[in-house]
């Protein structure tokens, strides 16, 4: 057992059974940054916002909605929305909180890419955040199905209907994540466990693999510079703040993210109180009915571009380039065989590369909300063929990339 | 080197409106079909021209006309002769009480409505004469006189009874326009009035199976059962109400739904009456709205001075 003292201070108390000096220097005072980075590094901290926005709202939401396909719609919109105080406004924060946070997650992932954030011994990093893409995504879909709307209601029957895969007719399997034979009492319980309870469970369990990754291999810089960060952190320590390359997490770092936190937020309620119709869908103002199909069934924006990956081919082509698109983005570390972890305008061939994937993702996205008529189908299909040719050229053109 | 933040910040909110452009007004430019507001002028119906005179419009109103024979006028004393589900029974509606549709409606629609309802209405399509199909308010051929002066003096009858245009509320507005046909569950609104809270249980199972025969024969008549609008305000928002009551044929051609042809105020007060039923709090939102950016931006500044603290060491 340890030896302990007398202590002379609530702080020495506290030091000598959980050592908070220690764990404050390595998590926070002597957590080195890079100093080279821009507003783009401080998307993590943005994200880690509006997660905790989307907690506590869901918490107090969680204490009136009910989770019964009679009593659902009837809760949300009525009880929520006109009983509760303020109820309204923890739904808003919660429906435009879980549409931004993809939009901050979109941002994150191509700042990625674009630094090469996902190379040299980062590679786990950009999987723990994958993994985490893809748990956001379900807790997106499940939280979605919750207020029983017409679109949670048929969008549960689409995507549900995808894992009869195609050809292989998988009924079986497609009742047993329902529960029913269409989406009903059981479909929804399930879901709502899901997405109070499990998903949000993984989803912190992988926040903390996450940041653990980021620890070894160090946050990445805009130069692609290799930096010692055991030289430059003496220099900082021993005085020569402007000289060192690195700064501390808190308080240097952090204030900045902050900053990008604080004009974040103004952009964040403004949606929230003055333009939330992008984020709450008017389609799911109609409560479900399972006999009137709307017009234009559509996924949230932030799956538009896989949803017209799977949409312009016939139905097992257009399932094996849905599931093809789903899991290439994991493979990025080892798809890209440049030995360079520099910036995309260093990079050559790549850097045309980065932008193309990134304009035909926004056409995909676009052309995925649009009916599929005339044009459109057309744009879709192309757009779809390019993503997939661009992961297919990805080794290729990097693999004769010169050393920078 | 150079700062690039300026530069990185112009593309990521650049590639973010084009995404927003593209997915929102873009795309529900190309899905919806749009419908431009008239105004509520009406200008397929004749202009009403003649001064009536109400003495002689209640004269005919309550004799000639047979109006009271279906509608009540309970304004002044004329009660209705059957209870709500019966008359709906018989006519597939409840026929309006007239007592303030002369605040609501437009006269030019009235005046069209009494001589020639199906027209009026925009229901030819359901109820074309030709065929048998008879609209259910029987057509005013005229008392032996001057036909278009026998309804201006029935449109004046009906106007000098209503309340002022100005003092029509919105539920008044909503009940006589919309209501009997569209519950509104979260007004507590039926098709048969607004569902009272009774002692005993009974009693309110009794009201609601009121109800339900009501909507049978409503749902016979109409095709469908009207959809509950409670949450319309917000499934389909203001512009679509609007022009929907203004013209329901040019959303939805072949609709069951006829023209209900209110007047621009009384259509204004509609809207209201749903804003209250489905977007009730929107006074609240957008005061604790200005409070929330007020308070975002001070905190954006004091996150900003600090960081040029913490930083002057650092460059």
């Amino acid at each position: 057992m340890a030896h302990f003292t007398k202590a002379t201070s609530v702080k020495d108390w506290l030091n000598q059974r959980l050592a908070i000096e220690k764990v404050e220097k390595v998590m926070a005072s002597e957590y080195w940054i890079p100093k080279n980075i821009n507003f783009l590094w401080a998307m993590g901290m943005v994200l880690a916002i509006t997660f905790a926005l989307l907690l506590v709202s869901g918490i107090f939401l969680l204490m009136y909605y009910q989770p019964d396909v009679k009593d659902a719609f009837y809760s949300v919109n009525y009880t929520i929305m006109r009983d509760v105080d303020f109820g309204w406004l923890w739904r808003h924060v919660h429906g435009v909180a879980a549409s931004v946070v993809f939009l901050i997650i979109y941002i994150h992932m191509f700042t990625g890419i674009y630094y090469g954030s996902y190379k040299k011994g980062r590679e786990m990093i950009w999987v723990s955040g994958m993994l985490l893409f893809v748990t956001f995504s379900a807790e997106a879909f499940s939280g979605y199905m919750l207020p029983w709307g017409q679109m949670s209601y048929w969008a549960g029957m689409v995507i549900t209907n995808i894992f009869s895969l195609g050809g292989l007719h998988l009924d079986g399997l497609v009742e047993w994540i329902r529960g029913d034979y269409v989406p009903a009492q059981a479909f929804l319980t399930r879901f709502f466990m899901l997405h109070v309870l499990l998903l949000p469970l993984a989803i912190m369990g992988l926040i903390g693999l996450h940041f653990a990754a980021l620890r070894i291999p160090h946050v990445n810089n805009q130069d692609g510079e290799e930096i010692d960060f055991n030289a430059e952190s003496k220099k900082y320590l021993a005085g020569d703040k402007a000289g060192s390359k690195v700064i501390r997490f808190a308080n240097d770092f952090m204030s900045k993210d902050l900053m990008v936190v604080g004009v974040f937020l103004i952009f964040f309620f403004y949606l929230v109180f003055f333009n939330y119709g992008f984020a709450l869908d008017p389609v799911n103002f109609d409560p479900a009915d399972g006999l009137k199909t709307p017009a234009h069934i559509y996924p949230e924006w932030y799956f538009l571009w896989s949803y017209e990956i799977l949409r312009p081919f016939s139905v097992n082509i257009g399932l094996i380039a849905f599931g093809f698109a789903q899991v290439i983005f994991v493979l990025l570390p080892w798809l890209d065989r440049s030995p360079n972890a520099v910036p995309a305008s260093r990079r050559g061939a790549f850097s045309i590369w980065f932008w193309v994937l990134l304009i035909d993702m926004i056409v995909l996205t676009a052309m995925g909300k649009l009916p599929p008529e005339g044009m459109f189908s057309t744009i879709g299909l192309v757009a779809a063929i390019l993503f997939i040719a661009l992961w297919i050229a990805l080794p290729f053109i990097t693999k004769n990339e010169k050393k920078v | 080197m150079k700062n690039k933040e300026p530069l990185i910040l112009v593309v990521v909110v650049a590639f973010t409106l084009l995404t927003y452009w593209l997915v929102e007004p873009y795309a529900h430019s190309v899905m919806h079909k749009h419908v431009e507001s008239q105004n509520f002028a009406y200008a397929d119906l004749a202009p009403f021209t003649k001064t009536g005179d109400a003495v002689n419009g209640k004269a005919l109103v309550t004799g000639a006309a047979a109006c009271t024979g279906c509608h009540s006028i309970t304004k002044d004393g004329i009660p209705a002769s059957v209870d709500a589900v019966s008359a709906a029974q018989t006519y597939g509606v409840n026929p309006p009480d007239l007592s303030n549709a002369g605040a609501i409606y437009d006269a030019k629609f009235l005046a069209d409505l009494i001589k020639n309802p199906a027209h009026a209405l925009k229901v030819e399509h359901k109820f074309d004469a030709s065929k048998g199909q008879a609209h259910p308010m029987v057509a005013f051929y005229g008392a032996g006189g001057d036909i278009e002066q026998e309804v201006a003096d029935m449109v004046a009858y009906i106007q000098k009874i209503a309340v002022k245009p100005s003092e029509v509320t919105p539920k008044m507005a909503y009940e006589n326009a919309c209501g009997r046909c569209h519950a509104v569950s979260y007004e507590k609104w039926t098709q048969i009035g607004e569902k009272p809270s009774f002692k005993f249980e009974k009693d309110s199972l009794a009201f609601d199976i009121k109800v339900l025969e009501y909507q049978d024969s409503l749902t016979k008549y109409m095709g469908k059962l009207p959809p509950d609008l409670s949450m319309y305000i917000r499934s389909r928002g203001e512009h679509y109400i609007s022009t929907f009551m203004e013209n329901p044929q040019a959303h939805l051609e072949g609709t069951a739904m006829p023209r209900v042809g209110v007047t621009a105020d009384a259509a204004h007060k509609v809207i209201e009456y749903l804003e209250d039923a489905g977007d009730t709090k929107r006074h609240e939102r957008e005061s604790v709205g200005k409070m929330v950016l007020i308070y975002s931006v001070i905190f954006a500044i004091l996150a900003l001075l600090w960081k040029k603290q913490v930083w002057r060491d650092l460059h």
